[in-house]
């Protein structure tokens, strides 16, 4: 057993829901007890999806246990079946329906269903999400790619044809997936080279019957396609292009490597965006040298290790992952920078390492935010998991051009706003700075209370701002300036005191001041807790 | 109001002789193991280890959300491949993790073992664990278990598994004394409390009390008012000790908080005057507060989809004192015992729904568009892109809503998102 309090990724079946929320037209039936339905708010909540995922549990419940359940399966595969009408369903077990051992692998061949029906083994007591999303993606390529399919000649009548790719890889909850794949289709169709199929996302089985028809893969997340991209290899001859374009200099390899294998020649005019010249005008000196922590999935940590040296200045003193199939990766890449690998879903092993290794810049996921946070240090999320923050309403790739430009802003803001803040500690006897103004993005102090009571549950954000603003928030209430000079407030009585205090703290300001306010409209000299509420009810609106 | 459901006469739902629907299919609903976010914040000494697997983890960081960075006193103990090999070594492997837990968390005095689906399914044993461990630690630490598993518990469910837990634990107490029954947020527990002190009710106590070393004395003269719906359990725990429940309406809005008063003014022999005279002001103030949305709310219709099972208690709040027309109160479980007063109080011929298959329930929901559906986080932007307003229904359960002084506040949590429909020019 191991004891946990956060972990960096769920299980895998999360990553399996993950492959068919992305796609279209593919019904998940979950062998699963009441209860693990609340992984659609993953979906619902942090990507904001309009739509529920499209997945079905069985939802069994104690009373079921015994041959019941095999039935339960049939019914819900059954009803999924004739409700959702998918083109394709894949079918598998949580954990505990691993337990119980029905096999809905067999259990739905035997109903005779009209669509192909995908079984996944998905091994929840040794395997994660990352590793289930790859496998169900690797399953339902393998499954239902027409393996006659082929590209179109080269060159027909009509004369030569562009070449065309496969994108694979981004799934639903990936991070930024959404605008890495418009910016590497904008990418490749600047190059000259036609997009065949996107997979997981935005594909209906019937696109995966002809992902055969690419002359060639780009695996864009090596923790998803990699290996069905080999499966492809084999079978279609397709090759893999391997570099993941994330970074200037990446996305440079990213199109030499797309254009030799789709035999074209590298376009000399390529816009490739601001990054460069950002990071060379002497505004970014003071960069150079900068201690930076980096943390994330494999593929996102080594791509980041990579810009943060090569391309700002940075020194890397840190680098690890917590997806152990990405170990060697990123061993790798750590020996090129000369520091310890860090390969841990543990992210008490990850605080100790950021604390020793003493970083000015942390670069991980949600988890390293927090920590950054607590060690009052500056931060920026490159990597899954992530909080609803992360998946934006604008446009945001972390790839490509743009990509680079993006990541510019993002990794360099909290470094500036980290110096603002050193100059406002340093002068901060001066009259214009005040002591109490915390740093504007760290959080004010280096321990945050905890939330006051119940509030939190779900969607991680507002809470969270909440938690921040509460650091900034005095208990006890202090005079309103707007009522100074009025002189009818003489003040709190304990009792009204304490009644204030236990106020969420995120209205306590407000009821502070209407009670003020309304003690001062109504000649009341003495706040008492009646007073408190007697304010509350004739604001209320 | 069972016009509302489909037109077609196969899919008529089977709606039993009491006139309620009773339907078994897929459920979409936390587990009671969500019920540990609000519990580890209520019992501040008391830790509680679920002993489960990486989807129990994932739940809980999932619903907890940000609280899981700030210390919680909680934690999963992730059942490994090579503890399903054999139980013995799961029971060595607990206690190595207990062992662990409690050397660094030495300020705890309280610890539940938290049963989850696959722990049951492997029959781990907790309570023989929780009994052993007793025998290590007592009496620095006590040792209890409870199961929160999605397949005995529904989300609330979880804090009933967890109080009737308790019960059995507590001191045997001759004491004249009411005790509330059920986790409130401390600000509400006090209002409360202090109402019922005015009214001369000598001792109250609270189950649970906010630190494992003050939980109350039970006995033959403890009466207990249950402040939540979902404590089935609880309840019958109570009663075995020979407290005497007092039925009630649950205490939301100004009637329902009137009538939960007066069951215990009543049970504690207090006249009607001094009752009369205690809460005029509060049960004023908490008219006046609702009268600003009444006018907002009345003769809109609610959809309830079933979620804590302080759906009927809401229905009948909404329906009673706002103007609400119900179209359907689905609940995950009814108590008839102790909802029997809310349930009189319902109007006559609403449509209540027990269990849940919800395709077809999300099938009645698009058929009768409701103003306003209550539901979970999972359904609420899927209906919202539909066109059909929702309120999340998890904030029902974590924000102060009960007692006068909230009454104003539970009704803006009805009325904020159609207030919010009406402002939006996107």
């Amino acid at each position: 057993m191991q004891l946990t309090v956060w972990t960096y990724e769920g299980p895998p079946h999360v990553g399996a829901m993950r492959v068919a929320t992305g796609m279209r037209d593919l019904h998940y039936v979950l062998h699963a007890p009441q209860g693990d339905t609340y992984a659609d708010l993953l979906f619902t909540m942090i990507e904001r999806r309009d739509h529920r995922p499209p997945v079905t549990y069985t939802t069994f419940q104690a009373r079921d246990l015994g041959k019941d359940t095999a039935e339960l399966f049939k019914k819900a595969a059954r009803d999924a079946y004739d409700r959702f009408q998918p083109q394709a369903m894949i079918v598998g077990s949580s954990c505990t329906a691993e337990l119980i051992q029905d096999d809905p692998h067999g259990l739905s061949l035997t109903m005779g269903l009209e669509c192909p029906v995908i079984p996944l083994e998905l091994p929840s007591y040794s395997r994660k999400e990352n590793w289930g999303a790859s496998e169900t993606f690797y399953q339902i390529v393998r499954t239902l790619a027409d393996k006659e399919r082929r590209p179109p000649p080269a060159v027909a009548e009509s004369g030569p044809r562009r070449p065309r790719a496969n994108l694979l890889g981004p799934t639903a909850l990936g991070f930024r997936h959404r605008d890495d794949v418009v910016e590497i289709s904008r990418l490749l169709a600047d190059l000259g080279i036609d997009v065949n199929l996107v997979a997981p996302m935005g594909a209906s089985p019937a696109d995966i019957v002809r992902i055969g028809e690419a002359d060639f893969n780009i695996c864009l997340y090596p923790e998803i396609a990699a290996q069905a991209c080999s499966w492809l290899e084999r079978t279609f001859r397709q090759k893999t292009v391997k570099t993941v374009p994330i970074g200037l200099n990446a996305t440079r390899e990213f199109v030499a490597e797309v254009c030799a294998v789709a035999g074209i020649t590298v376009p000399a005019d390529l816009d490739q965006g601001r990054m460069g010249w950002w990071s060379r005008s002497i505004d970014s000196t003071y960069l150079t040298g900068k201690r930076v922590f980096i943390f994330g999935d494999g593929t996102h940590a080594v791509a980041a290790a990579r810009v943060a040296s090569e391309e700002l200045g940075f020194k890397v003193v840190g680098l690890g992952c917590y997806n152990r199939e990405f170990a060697r990766e990123v061993r790798a890449a750590a020996e090129k920078y000369g520091v310890e690998p860090l390969i841990s879903d543990d992210y008490l092993a990850v605080e100790e390492a950021i604390e020793a290794a003493a970083p000015e810049l942390v670069l991980g996921t949600q988890m390293e935010r927090h920590i950054a946070k607590r060690l009052r240090l500056p931060c920026a999320v490159i990597s899954a998991p992530v909080h609803v923050q992360d998946f934006p309403a604008r446009h945001s790739p972390q790839m490509g051009f743009e990509g680079a430009n993006v990541l510019f802003d993002t990794w360099v803001h909290p470094l500036v706003m980290g110096l603002e803040e050193h100059l406002l500690t340093m002068f901060r006897e001066d009259f214009e700075f005040s002591d109490a103004a915390g740093p504007s993005h760290l959080g004010g102090h280096a321990s945050s209370p905890l939330p006051s009571s119940r509030e939190g549950l779900g969607e991680g954000s507002a809470s969270e701002t909440a938690a921040e603003t509460a650091t900034l928030a005095a208990l006890a209430p202090s005079p309103d300036p707007s009522l100074a000079g009025r002189g009818e407030v003489e003040g709190w009585t304990a009792e009204a005191l304490a009644e204030l205090g236990k106020i969420p703290f995120f209205v306590r300001g407000k009821a502070r001041r209407n009670t003020e306010r309304y003690a001062a409209e109504h000649g009341v000299t003495t706040i008492t807790r009646d007073t408190l509420y007697e304010a509350k009810s004739h604001y209320a609106r | 109001m069972s016009s509302a459901g489909p037109a077609s006469g196969c899919d008529a739902p089977p709606v039993g002789v009491d006139g309620i629907l009773r339907e078994r299919g897929q459920r979409e609903v936390f587990c009671g193991l969500t019920g540990i976010i609000w519990l580890h914040r209520k019992i501040q000494d008391a830790f509680f280890l679920v002993v489960g697997s990486r989807t129990c983890a994932h739940l809980l960081q999932s619903a907890a959300g940000v609280m899981v960075f700030a210390e919680p006193r909680f934690g999963t103990a992730i059942i490994e491949e090579k503890d399903l090999a054999g139980l013995a070594d799961a029971n060595e492997e607990l206690d190595r993790v207990v062992n662990r837990l409690l050397a660094r968390r030495p300020d705890i005095k309280l610890l539940f073992l938290v049963g989850s689906c696959p722990s049951e399914v492997i029959k781990l044993d907790l309570s023989r664990a929780a009994q052993r461990l007793n025998g290590r630690f007592s009496p620095n630490v006590r040792v209890l278990n409870y199961s929160g598993s999605g397949i005995e518990t529904t989300f609330t469910q979880g804090e009933d598994a967890c109080l009737s837990a308790l019960v059995p634990d507590l001191a045997f107490s001759d004491e004249k004394q009411l005790m509330i029954v059920g986790s409130l947020p401390d600000i509400v527990e006090d209002q409360l409390t202090r109402l019922l002190g005015d009214l001369g009710i000598g001792k109250i106590v609270s189950l649970p009390a906010r630190l494992a070393g003050q939980m109350p004395g039970v006995g033959p003269n403890t009466k207990y008012l249950l402040a939540q719906p979902f404590l089935a359990e609880t309840g019958t725990a109570l009663d075995k000790r020979g407290a005497e429940h007092l039925p009630a309406l649950f205490p939301f809005g100004a009637e329902g908080t009137t009538a939960w008063l007066h069951a215990a003014a009543q049970a504690f022999g207090v006249s009607e005057a001094r009752f009369e005279q205690v809460i005029a002001g509060p049960r004023e103030r908490a008219r006046k507060g609702l009268a600003l949305y009444r006018e907002k709310l009345a003769g809109k219709r609610i959809f309830f989809m079933p979620d804590s099972q302080l759906e009927v208690p809401l229905a009948r709040f909404l329906a009673g004192e706002l103007g609400m027309e119900l179209v359907e109160v689905g609940t995950p479980y009814l108590h008839k015992g102790h909802l029997i007063d809310e349930l009189a109080a319902l109007p006559p011929g609403t449509m209540i729904s027990e269990g849940q298959d919800v395709d077809k329930q999300l099938d009645r929901v698009r058929a009768a568009r409701p103003d306003l559906t209550v539901c979970g986080l999972g359904l609420a932007n899927p209906l919202e892109k539909e066109g059909l307003s929702t309120k999340w229904a998890i904030e029902l359960v974590f924000s102060p809503i009960h007692g006068y002084e909230q009454a104003g506040d539970l009704a803006e949590l009805f009325a904020r998102p159609l207030h919010r429909r009406d402002l939006l020019r996107v």
